[in-house]
């Protein structure tokens, strides 16, 4: 019966904030869940459990991923970040900085999946335009803020990473010159 | 748990004073994931519920089979009509604080189907997965009765409603002739307009932990706007005493009225939680967050006559609004009219339709954001056929005075949003004419309208305590539901006491904690606020007494009169440099603690006098898709009078969330009825449509300067409403002046757009 394979139960070894993590957990269980019930890392929430509203936004193997479209039996050996890890290493504390000065979150639901998109853009796109902000950070809804907050937040720290960055490249720049 | 440092330092952040752009206290717990919210409390041993939603709109269960379900691995029982514990009998034992009048629904309490989706059956099971499942399980069988949902069909079949609820006020008694004036008059306009239903969907869903204690007792962890509304309801509905429960609420994860009242999840895990002596945990889905209230569907009349100069000689505003068959729903649509404008010959009518639905729920500015953007488009298409500049119309029939009571207002300083919004909009500049600003295939359009809203207050209670160490806690049992009420509560108990921020700490949401009213309607600020200062005010007067006996007289012969708080020390007004540290003068008093705690009630008296009220002048851009019909909005500046701001970031912040909102209103939120089925279309996220980053441009929020001493003794009216409510029209007149075409049936999307711009190309 078909049914009966849902609860199977699969055995993954998977690393969680850098912390090994092994369990069996039922076929069926979404990684939201897993994350939530199973590991007691609440920080990731689920708001339309089907894509669509980025709440459970969470990174696997360095790719932001829905927590919600993903089954925690898929993840075998996976490499999974989660607000807990990410706030402990400080990877986005600029961010979360940003946030909370800007008053980026009402509510802060879907603040923990916002700031994993956010984290994802900045990474890929250091000097991004307040329209492809915009356009990046639309998969995640927020109901309380009206969004303008959470763009300036993002602006700020990516306007800080270049600052910060670029003073290094002009460093090297008057190495180089040197010596030549 | 995590123990790292919290992220921002916020606490060391200048303040604390009343007006000051604070960040949010709750902030740092917030970006790090450690806020906790209703369905994040886990315990051991904690099992699941699912609810079983019907799939009729109306009549009633015949058989309901629950073995399949029950045979599952993992499921322990299913609750349904038949074998659910007892519970209260009485009408009155079901009300909550926003109940309205009539037969508050009673989840498995019989057969009788009300509505599409009606809770049906709860299944418990040891795993949520299992639980799901065996809701998929449970055959129900019904009978099937006819059913109407359809607003239209009942609309002359609709009633006058009563008072109904606490808060809600009758439209007035008509004065003048108003028929014979709009007849008479050499201007007019006398349209419909429609507004469809929706869901409040804030991004939490409701969910709610209740965890069996050894002895019996209850704690739920819920998501409510009131942790009280919650217990009280609990221990009315389930017989229990008011000892056995506690509910708490620290965080919620966003509402905007979908908890002012007790939903399904709350009811399911309370009586599983009591039958089964486990802790259990119900969580609606996304779907069954369209099964308990949402704002009604209106269709509204508004016919306005005016002089040639603009004078309003006729005004009539009536609306017809979608109620269950179980209770009288209402809310406050069209006295807003008869409040904005002058004018002699006026008739507000208001009226309610029984329809095969849940009941309507109080949504972000109920009444107001339905019944405002009516008028509010009206007053353009009248601007439009006088040939007049919107705002000058409505500046030509300002009211200083409230018309419908014939009382002052305590203040309105509606004139200056207008002048300063319009200046920051530079709304000079505008042509009048529509379709007259175009860049390539992009129409844009300048739109105006005011938004209001009542600044109500309600009892409260708050408890503060300080202690030598210099630390106050101060407590009251409402509700952050995003809003901000941890911060201004701190923050007006800081400035009240002369304390850093970082000193203060804040607690809500919690049923053992003093009386507060439910969350809602913008009165947080009002009610709670005002409890707080009084409780610290009372803890700043047993200071100065202690100060004033001090061995030594440190500050002379002062009286309380003459000294200040400021920075931790008890000092002189006159020569603050003369101070003694608040720890000092505890320890000479001999107290390690003052704890004092106050109820605030409204300046009853003067409030009686006066209309009190928040108002606002909302400015639009638009671009609008010559061949698509789409419509973005590029800009919004919204200029709010709300006496003081206790703090302009957390302000400013639900301005523009209202705004976003009322985008929503404007071009995207509808929950669709398949009036065969009686069963909402597209409930859930995908298919209900809110807006997303992509579709907002910039947002700019004034907050105009408003003195009131009539309001509370904070001056502060409350924010949390009235950001939405001038948008929906204020777009709206934009997209007709961007397009020419006007669309009276929100919300505004391409299909109606195209439709008129083919209208009007064709003539």
């Amino acid at each position: 019966m078909a049914e009966a394979e849902f609860s199977t139960l699969v055995e993954v070894s998977l690393r969680v904030n850098g912390e090994r993590v092994s369990r069996r957990v039922e076929a069926r269980r979404h990684l939201i869940d897993f994350l939530r019930l199973d590991l007691g890392l609440t920080g990731s929430h689920a708001g339309c459990e089907h894509g669509v509203c980025g709440a459970c936004t969470v990174r696997v193997d360095g790719e932001i991923v829905r927590g919600c479209l993903t089954l925690a039996a898929q993840l075998d050996g996976a490499d999974v970040w989660t607000i807990e890890g990410l706030s402990d290493t400080g990877e986005v504390r600029d961010l979360q900085q940003a946030f909370v000065a800007r008053n980026a979150l009402q509510c802060g639901y879907c603040t923990p999946g916002m700031l994993a998109t956010c984290a994802d853009l900045l990474e890929r796109s250091p000097a991004p335009s307040r329209a492809e902000i915009r356009e990046h950070i639309s998969g995640n809804y927020c109901r309380c803020t009206g969004y303008e907050a959470i763009i300036d937040a993002v602006e700020t720290v990516a306007a800080a990473r270049r600052a910060a960055t670029g003073q290094v490249a002009i460093g090297q720049a008057t190495i180089g010159e040197t010596a030549e | 748990m995590i123990a790292k440092p919290a992220i921002p330092d916020v606490l060391r952040e200048p303040g604390p004073g009343i007006g000051k752009p604070l960040s949010r206290v709750d902030g740092p717990l917030k970006v790090t994931g450690q806020a906790r919210y209703a369905a994040e409390f886990n315990v051991p041993g904690l099992v699941h519920g699912y609810i079983v939603s019907s799939t009729i709109t109306k009549g009633r269960i015949t058989r309901i089979d629950t073995a399949a379900a029950l045979r599952r691995p993992g499921v322990l029982h299913v609750f349904t009509h038949e074998n659910r514990p007892h519970v209260a009998w009485f009408d009155r034992k079901w009300k909550d604080e926003d109940a309205p009048s009539g037969s508050p629904f009673r989840p498995l309490y019989d057969d009788r189907i009300v509505h599409a989706m009606q809770p049906v059956a709860l299944v418990v099971a040891e795993t949520f997965e299992a639980a799901r499942e065996g809701a998929r399980l449970v055959q129900v069988e019904y009978e099937a009765e006819p059913h109407e949902t359809d607003l239209a069909a009942r609309r002359h079949e609709a009633f006058t409603p009563g008072k109904e609820k606490g808060g809600f006020e009758p439209p007035p008694k008509p004065r003048g002739d108003p028929d014979r004036a709009l007849a008479e008059a050499a201007v007019k306009v006398d349209v419909e307009y429609v507004q469809p239903t929706e869901h409040h969907n804030p991004m939490e869903m409701h969910g709610s932990t209740v965890v069996y204690n050894d002895d019996g007792t209850l704690t739920v962890h819920d998501k409510t706007q009131g942790a009280p509304n919650s217990h009280s309801w609990v221990c009315s509905v389930f017989g229990l005493s008011k000892s056995a429960v506690r509910v708490i609420s620290p965080f919620v994860g966003g509402a905007f009225g979908s908890g002012l009242r007790p939903q399904h999840q709350l009811f399911m895990a309370v009586m599983a939680a009591l039958q089964l002596k486990r802790s259990v945990r119900v969580e609606l889905s996304r779907p069954q967050m369209f099964t308990f209230g949402h704002r009604p569907p209106t269709i509204q009349r508004v016919a306005l006559g005016a002089a040639p100069d603009g004078t309003l000689q006729a005004m009539i505003h009536e609306a017809v609004q979608e109620s269950s068959q179980f209770e009288n729903y209402v809310e406050i649509v069209v006295n807003w009219s008869g409040q904005q404008y002058r004018c002699d010959n006026v008739r507000l009518d208001y009226k309610l339709a029984r329809l095969d639905v849940f009941t309507p729920l109080d949504m972000r500015a109920p009444g107001a954001a339905t019944g405002v953007p009516a008028i509010e488009m009206a007053m353009d298409e009248l601007a439009h056929a006088l040939r007049m500049d919107p705002v000058e119309l409505r500046l030509r029939n300002y009211t200083d005075r409230d018309p419908n009571q014939d009382k002052p207002f305590s203040s309105k300083e509606l004139r200056a949003c207008f002048a300063q919004g319009a200046e920051r909009f530079g709304w000079s500049r505008r042509n009048p004419q529509p379709r007259s600003m175009r860049e390539g295939r992009q129409l844009i359009g300048w739109g105006v309208a005011s938004g209001v809203w009542d600044a109500m207050q309600g009892q409260a209670d708050a408890r503060a305590t300080l202690g030598i160490d210099g630390h106050l806690v101060v407590a009251s049992a409402t509700a952050d539901i995003g809003t901000g009420t941890y911060t201004v509560m701190s923050q007006i108990a800081a400035g009240t006491l002369g304390l850093p921020i970082g000193n203060v700490t804040f607690k809500l949401g919690d049923s053992a904690l003093p009386m507060a009213p439910i969350e809602g309607g913008s009165w947080t600020v009002s009610s709670v606020g005002s409890a707080v200062l009084a409780a610290c005010e009372r803890v700043r007067g047993r200071l100065y007494k202690l100060a004033a006996k001090m061995e030594g007289a440190p500050l002379g012969k002062a009286k309380p009169a003459d000294m200040v708080l400021t920075d931790g020390h008890v000092a002189l007004a006159a020569d603050p440099a003369r101070r003694v540290p608040i720890a000092e003068v505890m320890r000479s008093g001999g107290v390690l603690a003052i704890e004092e705690e106050a109820r605030s009630v409204p300046y009853y008296v003067k409030r009686a006098q006066h209309t009190l009220a928040t108002h606002s002048a909302v400015f639009a851009e638009v671009r609008v898709d010559e061949d698509l019909g789409t419509v973005q909005v590029s800009r919004i500046v919204s200029a709010v009078a709300a006496g003081r701001i206790i703090n302009p970031k957390t302000a400013g912040s639900q301005v523009m969330g209202g705004v976003v909102m009322g985008i929503g209103m404007a071009l995207e939120e509808e929950t669709f009825m398949d009036h065969g089925l009686g069963r909402y279309m597209n409930h859930d996220l995908a298919e209900y449509h809110v807006p997303v980053n992509a579709d907002i441009g910039s947002i700019d929020v004034i907050f105009v300067d408003e003195h009131d001493e009539v309001v509370n003794p904070l001056g502060a009216k409350g924010v949390g409403e009235i950001g939405i409510v001038g948008v929906p029209a204020a777009i709206a007149n934009a997209v007709f002046h961007a397009t020419g075409v006007r669309v009276r049936e929100l919300p505004i999307t391409l299909d109606k757009v195209l439709a008129g711009l083919s209208r009007r190309s064709a003539a």
